[in-house]
């Protein structure tokens, strides 16, 4: 697969500007200084291998120092994440993680603050606490572990579970209609949305590289498969003979398209306002769908988070959005600067005694 | 000022009642700031709807104002009013069954309009009919008198000269209790200041409220109420909520490190938020979140990067954020909890006070989960107990709470204010190498090594190398923190927990009895907000010769190393409590010792003549089962 995701050129440390940095001369981190002592107890064969594997190999490559990097998780499986990881963590409790990583973010700007979860943790107990990190765009990297069960408590459906799914608790199968996690994070106008898969370690790594590039919340989904209450979930677009016409590579700048060399198929845009995959030889004058990631609205990417189905006919893959938007984290902290610098520096022990005091005192001799 | 007679009095309860819309809150700080100007000492109780805006006239939307003002030390805000500043019918029929016979009514008869008798199902005016004749009622057609005291400012509407009667009540209260005005002056100017014909309207309605009270016969008599005796100091009047801020913030200044509040909006704990969002100059970041669990999440993580994260709500926020203050019991975090009681179960008495939080505190979440407790026992005390509650949760790196409540929030008295270098020294350390070594004989940092007196663990936060760790809500192991299911290692931990907890009581000194005679039979003992009620009620029933001790607590959980002795030092224990008898619980299940538990929850303080027959009746017990005590019976 294709890692070109054919960026713009940002900085390349905009996501973790503030964050303190190796010596340029330093030898580079190895993913072993990333890796803590605590034995890994993931089910054999689960996809959160894969994705610690890659997390561990990126965090070096971002050059900044280790003990100002911190992962903060809520509960399940993928949220045993931070005790692998030998840097700052903490596992807390379910759903929660952005809206404490929201508080570490805000009170500091000089850490690099990961978020993982899962499709239970994040959209469902914490479905709150997700949209509004992203509403506030605070400068967070949200993992989203989603592998469309509830694992840890063995094999509940999740929020993601497509329609009909037969589980421990829907026997008959579920009724209710699932969330695309990249439509609801752009519904909730999100400024970096991604899909990537814990099976492609390139794709994967590059994902993440540019989801901390950007300054903001920056929300990847991982489709990660469960070996144990989900197995296979993912086959379709993993099975080598088909993903290359089930998925769509969005690259930034380019049409959208989906297919192999000379089966190609190109969105364009319908008469009705919509989109459709039509052979690249019958494009003709038809207009054709060309990817930005930088719109400023949020219309196209949602659009484009809409071909995906749970048939898996076409799946959408890489950055769906990447946006700037002042994040709400170094704006509180602006305020609070402003404020001081403005009252000639942090407060000493008179102007508390002036804030005590207050505006009307009397005096008893 | 008067050529008409003047009076003295010891003591003043005035309460000013309207509808919402009418401005009594503000009328009433207004006068309570003239009279903290004076030197009286003073406590205060406004009470009001948790409608913004009931139907007008109506008597829902009663909002009212009590001021207790004396040349002695004032403990509560009084019992019963001896003034009534009726603004219309409704506030006159909502507070009538408050007011003694004899007491002083000043109604609004321009709002004594048959529609508006109508609305509170009176069927013929009070004012008229006779049957207010117990009382000694002054009729003022505040409304109208104020129009024509603002017939020449042409720019404003008949409704805006309306909004101004209050002004008018100010001036004409000011008069008779001679209050100076110049403060309220200063404070329109301010208000008003933008809109030049709003000011001017309003200082004119002040004055012809002075002048009025000045002219007319019908008030005959001023009254003046001499300073207060009270301690030498810089004082400054202040309400519950207000110094719990201040205490916060002066708190984290002390310790060195930033205050950072999640918090979200809930009566009667919003105006914390509103106030420290504008102390940002003082370095304090406050975040309004999406939800209760947000606010306490985000203090949390703050707390976890190094600052003292805060978190400020009343007891259905509490409810919502237990499981987030059970994480921060697991991983050994400082963080303070604010609950500013109300009225409850669920969405309660928003509005009214009452102290039914106790064991939600105490008990509240699931697990062996000990939290500590501080509660202030009056407005100002707030403050202390701000310090407290912080130095407690960073010193032992726990979650504790601080009970307030609406009460306390809203009501206010005066405060000496203290100079912070003076303020108890707080001192932060955050760990900064490694603290042990591992089998090799390296150096490496255990996150859940315990000060050998304190139990607490060190505080090491992100950005500190060579300490990197992971903390969570899975049980720990012991000194590594690393994940545990051990059976003998949780018992530990959680054993450790509570150590750790019960080990704040060595820091905390004895609780202290107070009791004059050293011969009481009897202990009063309370929590919180009845401390004024209390110490009012005892000090009522020595005056008439009976002995009693009286003991507040300010730590509820531990409490103080000797109160089983305490508590067995007296025949009888009176526990008074707005609720229905959770410290008494506490105390029982803890000392075996069966105390006296008097409990109310009106969404009102106590009076000092209910606690003061309780007390009484208590010793009329005891004197009767105890052959060598006669007093109470002579």
């Amino acid at each position: 697969m294709s890692t070109d995701l054919g960026m713009p050129g940002t900085s390349p440390t905009a996501g973790t500007a503030g964050v303190p940095r190796l010596a340029e001369d330093a030898p580079k981190q190895t993913k072993k200084e990333f890796t803590s002592d605590q034995e890994v107890r993931w089910c054999p064969g689960c996809g959160d291998y894969a994705i610690l594997a890659a997390v561990q190999g990126f965090l070096p490559d971002l050059g900044l120092k280790r003990e100002n990097i911190v992962f903060v998780s809520g509960i399940g499986c993928s949220s045993r994440f931070p005790y692998y990881l030998d840097t700052y963590g903490m596992h807390s409790i379910h759903g929660r993680a952005p809206a404490i990583a929201t508080g570490l973010a805000t009170s500091r700007g000089d850490l690099s603050v990961w978020v993982v979860t899962g499709d239970g943790d994040a959209l469902s107990i914490g479905g709150n606490h997700l949209i509004h990190a992203l509403r506030r765009n605070v400068n967070l990297t949200i993992l989203l572990f989603n592998n469309q069960i509830y694992g840890l408590t063995k094999g509940q459906y999740s929020p993601t579970s497509e329609v009909g799914k037969i589980a421990k608790s829907t026997p008959m199968g579920s009724v209710d209609h699932p969330f695309n996690p990249v439509s609801l994070a752009l519904g909730a106008e999100g400024t970096f949305v991604a899909r990537t898969m814990d099976s492609d370690r390139k794709h994967l790594t590059e994902v993440l590289r540019q989801a901390a590039e950007h300054r903001g919340t920056s929300l990847v989904e991982i489709y990660q498969n469960c070996p144990i209450f989900n197995d296979g979930a993912f086959d379709l677009i993993k099975d080598r003979t088909q993903q290359e016409a089930r998925i769509v590579h969005l690259v930034d700048g380019e049409p959208v398209a989906v297919g192999p060399e000379g089966d190609r198929k190109v969105l364009v845009r319908t008469d009705g306002g919509g989109m459709e995959f039509v052979p690249e030889s019958e494009v003709g004058e038809r207009e054709v769908v060309v990817h930005d990631v930088a719109a400023p609205e949020p219309t196209q990417a949602f659009a484009l988070s809409r071909l995906d189905t749970p048939e898996m006919t076409h799946v959408p893959m890489g950055i769906f959005r990447n946006v700037d938007r002042p994040t709400y984290d170094d704006q509180v902290r602006h305020q609070v600067e402003a404020a001081v610098g403005t009252a000639g520096g942090p407060p000493t022990d008179s102007d508390l005694d002036e804030l005590i005091r207050g505006r009307d005192t009397w005096t008893v001799a | 000022m008067s050529s008409k007679s003047v009076q003295q009095l010891d003591r003043v309860v005035i309460r000013f009642a309207g509808d919402s819309g009418d401005g009594m809150q503000l009328t009433g700080d207004r006068f309570t700031s003239e009279t903290a100007a004076l030197g009286n000492d003073l406590s205060t109780l406004p009470n009001f709807p948790a409608e913004i805006r009931a139907p007008q006239g109506t008597l829902p939307g009663v909002s009212s104002f009590q001021l207790h003002f004396a040349d002695h030390d004032v403990l509560t805000p009084g019992d019963a009013p001896d003034v009534l500043v009726a603004m219309n019918p409704a506030a006159l029929k909502a507070n009538l069954g408050d007011l003694p016979r004899g007491a002083t009514i000043i109604a609004n008869t321009d709002e004594f309009t048959k529609r508006n008798l109508g609305k509170v199902g009176y069927d013929a005016n009070p004012l008229e009919d006779g049957s207010l004749e117990s009382w000694h009622v002054h009729p003022v057609a505040l409304t109208s008198i104020t129009v024509e005291a603002l017939a020449e400012f042409d720019t404003l509407s008949r409704k805006d000269k309306e909004r101004a009667k209050n002004m008018f009540a100010l001036g004409l209260l000011s008069w008779m209790y001679h209050r100076p005005t110049n403060g309220t002056e200063s404070f329109l100017r301010k208000k008003f200041g933008s809109k030049p014909d709003i000011l001017a309207a309003n200082l004119a309605a002040l004055t012809a409220g002075l002048n009025y009270g000045e002219t007319t016969e019908d008030f005959a008599v001023s009254y003046e109420i001499a300073p207060a005796k009270m301690a030498p100091g810089t004082y400054r009047n202040i309400t519950g909520n207000l110094a719990l801020a201040i205490g916060l913030t002066t708190a984290a200044h002390r310790a060195g490190i930033p205050l950072v509040l999640g918090s979200y909006p809930i009566t009667p704990a919003s105006d914390i938020l509103h106030t420290l969002s504008g102390f940002k100059r003082y370095g304090v970041t406050t975040m309004q979140c999406e939800d209760e669990i947000a606010g306490v999440g985000a203090a949390l993580g703050a707390s976890f990067g190094g600052a003292i994260g805060v978190t400020t709500t009343s007891g259905p926020g509490v409810a919502l954020k237990s499981e987030t203050i059970g994480l921060g019991v697991s991983l050994e975090l400082p963080l303070v909890i604010v609950d500013v009681q109300r009225g409850g179960p669920s969405t309660g008495l928003p509005t009214k006070t009452e102290q039914s939080d106790l064991l939600q505190a105490m008990f509240g979440r699931n697990g062996e989960s000990p939290v500590p407790i501080v509660a202030p026992r009056s407005p100002a005390d707030c403050f202390d107990a701000a310090l407290e509650a912080v130095r407690i949760a960073t010193t032992y790196r726990t979650p504790v709470f601080i009970l307030s409540d609406g009460y306390l929030a809203n009501g206010s008295e005066p405060w000496a204010v203290p100079k912070v270098a003076e303020l108890p020294a707080m001192t932060v350390e955050f760990a900064t190498e490694p603290n042990d070594t591992d089998a090799d004989g390296k150096p490496v940092f255990h996150p859940f090594k315990r000060d050998e007196k304190t139990l607490a663990r060190p505080w090491a936060v992100p950005g500190t190398s060579g300490l990197e760790h992971r903390v969570g809500g899975i049980e720990k192991a012991n000194i590594t923190g690393n994940i545990s299911y051990d059976p003998d290692n949780h018992d530990l931990m959680t054993r450790l927990r509570a150590g750790k907890v019960e080990r704040i009581a060595e820091s905390i000194g004895d609780l202290e009895v107070d009791d004059p005679s050293g011969e009481a039979n009897v202990l009063v003992l309370g929590w919180g907000s009845t401390y004024g009620p209390i110490a009012a009620a005892v000090r009522s029933v020595r005056n008439s010769g009976a002995k009693v001790a009286q003991a507040h607590l300010r730590h509820l959980n531990p409490f103080p190393a000797n109160t089983g002795e305490v508590l067995r030092r007296y025949d009888r224990v009176l526990v008074p409590e707005m609720n229905m008898g959770q410290l008494a619980l506490l105390l029982r299940a803890k000392y075996l010792v069966d105390v006296h538990s008097f409990t109310q929850v009106r969404g009102l303080p106590f009076t000092t003549v209910e606690l003061a027959d309780a007390i009484v009746s208590l010793l009329e017990d005891d004197a009767a089962t105890d052959p060598t005590s006669e007093e109470v019976r002579a």
